[in-house]
């Protein structure tokens, strides 16, 4: 290591100290700012308070972190320890959608929802015994990298980097997206001012020292994350049941719910068509779709590049195996809370608003409802004559809140759950600060994953292989502004698909990338024309469905036998097609809009199209494997390399020039 | 370079874990799921056994199963000589 980084090794050996300082000083400060909302500083101000100083902290590890090292930049110098490579990967991995949007899914779906929370964690499996330290050994700064060195050079890389691209820009996009709706809900400003002030943050984290100052700061986004989402839950369970453990008192509100639920539709609130049982599963997503949900969320997460990059930073193959387990273990910790949040908030609901009078509804919701997020009787719920108002313009209401009459918005439940308990505001701010801390990681990890793909693989590797350290590092940072820029341009124009296509990303890249990585490491036969073909055919089939179900669905019908989705309870087709196909006015909606009826709810086997990876991965290994026979096996030194990989000790194989 | 004796004993044991733990993942991902519906018969504090399983205790399951895969490749590693030192 050169002078840049002397003191580095204190650092290191003092991680423990300085971050258990951190989580004290951030503990003091949620304390502090308690004691300010006592004394009546209004809650705006404290809204304000936890995102700047939360947002500064880590804008000045990221400047602290700054660095003018390649090695530093892209693999934060291969010194990061185990344990703090877990926690930095948890943030990485755990996104607005995890933190804001998963309990209320589970709220919503129920068992089903489940299906999200298997497929987000098992995946780690894969990654650690199939992937993750092989590539570590390789010693590659991308995955591109080392689909390159194994498969014959800058074809193949140029393929890893499309995956890689089609896969992560629009995730980056769903997190902006996520930081601008939390900054502008907390703080009041526009959304598309929001979307700005959230990606300064994420700029100032990652731009100037790249992996090495993305690790430092996910590692404080995780605390502050981690803290905010359990605190209001288990102030909650404490206040209910008396014990402070929630995943282990929810069972009881589990059983309520369900006996809840018996009563409701035998008092008339609700029709036991529409309920659907908190405990049974196969009510929204048939067998084949939740068990592919969870197969192809988890093969994903052994194929996403961000995720794989995180372990190219440890100091060892020994490390880069166990910090797969932390990584698993910091995401638990979050999702094996995220089902109590949904049964204490389902709790809530279907014992306190569902069969209240009307005229009696709690005021938190009225909150919620003046955003558009709760609607009572088909109307948002702003305020309690609203609401009255409007369940009175119905036939025949009976003048209490039926099952029917009250819809409520997803990410309403992990944010409104420390007003439901009637804890301070302190705590709703906390849970604001932790949300943002999820997206801004998640989208730094992103961010870098692009921006190092295009500055490393495509410029350095391909453009031009002379370039000296400091243009590569240049162009590094000028390519991670630009990718940012036009991810967050992407994001404030609010575009509707961008939501859906997190959950396509995990099949695009199980598809693109998954078979030739496992083939790769797993078997010396595979060769470069096999791989490459396998990428292309597996992509290519993944997009060709993901594409006609969601834009072309005419033709699908059409040309390509497919059929409607169906209901999983009834076995009723979710659209009727030909009297879709049969009408104008959608046969001529091409590119399909998002009011067109066939719009993905069409597909082969009745498969939902974000389980085209399904599809595309086994034809990828298929075709690798087929191809590579057909072909002369890989030199002699091609086979020596995959041995070398395949063995802990010794030096990384591909060596960078610092 | 070529593939020595002791690398092919490695590489076979390292192989014969990773399909245990495959087996593993294949039985807490998936297998035990198939059996919600009978499995929510049996309630354990409050908590249907197939909604627990769901929620929690395969999770638990894959948790474990990485740090004993990491406990176990490493001495794999080190009875064959190729691992890191420490």
């Amino acid at each position: 290591m050169a002078t840049q980084t002397s003191g580095g090794g204190d650092f290191i050996n003092n991680l423990g100290k300085i971050y258990g300082f951190y989580a004290g000083g951030f503990l003091a400060f949620v304390v502090l700012l308690g004691i300010l909302e006592q004394f009546g500083v209004p809650n705006r101000v404290l809204g304000y308070l936890f995102v700047f100083f939360t947002l500064a902290v880590y804008a000045i590890i990221g400047v602290l972190s700054r660095t003018a090292q390649v090695s530093e930049y892209y693999v934060a110098g291969r010194r990061v320890p185990a344990f703090y490579n877990g926690m930095a990967t948890g943030a990485d991995w755990m996104s607005a959608a995890s933190f804001v949007g998963m309990a209320g899914t589970l709220f919503l779906l129920g068992y089903d929802g489940m299906a999200w929370v298997l497929g987000w964690t098992g995946g780690y499996v894969l990654v650690s015994v199939l992937v993750g330290p092989y590539l570590r050994k390789f010693g590659a700064y991308t995955v591109p990298d080392f689909m390159a060195y194994r498969f014959g050079g800058n074809f193949a890389r140029f393929i890893a980097v499309l995956v890689l691209f089609s896969a992560s820009f629009t995730y980056v996009t769903a997190q902006i997206y996520g930081t601008g709706i939390i900054a502008s809900r907390f703080l009041g400003m526009s959304f598309e001012l929001a979307v700005f002030v959230g990606l300064a943050g994420i700029l100032l984290c990652s731009m100037l020292g790249g992996m090495r100052a993305v690790t430092w700061t996910q590692i404080a986004q995780y605390i502050v994350l981690i803290v905010a989402y359990l605190t209001p839950i288990i102030i909650l369970s404490t206040k209910h049941y008396g014990i402070p453990i929630p995943q282990l008192t929810y069972g009881q509100a589990i059983a309520e719910i369900t006996a809840r639920e018996g009563q409701m539709v035998q008092a008339g609130l609700a029709t036991a068509a529409a309920l659907k049982p908190h405990i049974q599963p196969w009510f929204t997503y048939s067998p084949l779709n939740f068990f592919g949900i969870i197969f192809c969320m988890m093969v994903g997460t052994a194929s996403l590049p961000h995720i794989l990059m995180r372990y190219f930073t440890t100091p060892s193959v020994r490390e880069a195996r166990q910090s797969v387990a932390w990584s698993l273990f910091f995401i638990f910790l979050l999702y094996f809370s995220a089902p109590a949040y949904a049964a204490f908030s389902k709790l809530e609901v279907y014992s306190n608003i569902i069969g209240r009078d009307v005229t009696q509804l709690r005021p938190w919701l009225f909150t919620w409802g003046e955003l558009g997020l709760i609607k009572i009787c088909g109307q948002n719920a702003v305020n309690l004559d609203a609401a009255v108002a409007a369940c009175k313009a119905i036939a025949g209401h009976p003048g209490v809140v039926r099952l029917q009459d009250f819809v409520i918005n997803t990410d309403v439940i992990v944010l409104s759950t420390p007003e439901v308990a009637g804890l301070p505001y302190v705590i709703s701010g906390l849970v604001a600060a932790g949300g943002l801390a999820a997206a801004l990681s998640t989208a730094d990890g992103l961010l870098l994953a692009i921006a190092n793909a295009l500055s490393h693989d495509v410029y350095y590797k391909m453009l031009d292989p002379n370039a000296p350290t400091v243009r590569r590092l240049l162009i590094a940072r000028i390519l991670l502004l630009v990718v940012a820029i036009g991810a967050a341009t992407l994001a404030s124009t609010k575009p509707g698909d961008i939501l859906a296509m997190v959950g396509w990303a995990f099949s695009l890249a199980m598809a693109g990338n998954f078979p030739a990585l496992v083939m790769g490491i797993w078997w010396k036969r595979a060769t470069t024309t096999g791989a490459v073909a396998g990428m292309i055919a597996g992509f290519g089939l993944c997009i060709f469905y993901l594409v006609t179900t969601r834009y072309y669905p005419q033709a699908g019908v059409s040309y390509f036998g497919m059929k409607a989705l169906t209901n999983p309870v009834t076995g009723a087709p979710l659209v009727d097609i030909a009297k879709t196909m049969a009408d104008p006015k959608w046969l001529a909606d091409v590119p399909a809009s998002a009011a067109n009826p066939l719009q993905s709810k069409i597909g082969w086997f009745g498969m939902n199209n974000i389980l085209c990876g399904l599809l595309g991965m086994p034809l990828g290994f298929l075709v690798i494997y087929v191809v590579s026979l057909m072909g002369k096996a890989p030199s002699a030194e091609m086979q020596a390399f995959v041995d070398e990989i395949r063995k802990p000790r010794g030096r990384t194989v591909l060596q960078e020039k610092d | 370079m070529a593939t020595s004796s002791n690398d092919e004993a490695h590489w076979k044991k390292t192989t014969n874990l990773m399909w245990i733990h495959l087996g593993i993942w294949v039985f807490f991902g998936y297998i035990v799921h198939m059996f919600a519906p009978a499995l929510n018969k049996i309630i354990i504090l409050g908590f249907p056994l197939g909604f627990y399983m769901a929620a929690q205790g395969s999770l638990i399951a894959f948790v474990v199963a990485l740090f004993v895969f990491a406990k176990q490749q490493d001495a794999i590693d080190r009875e064959f000589g190729v691992a890191e030192d420490d």
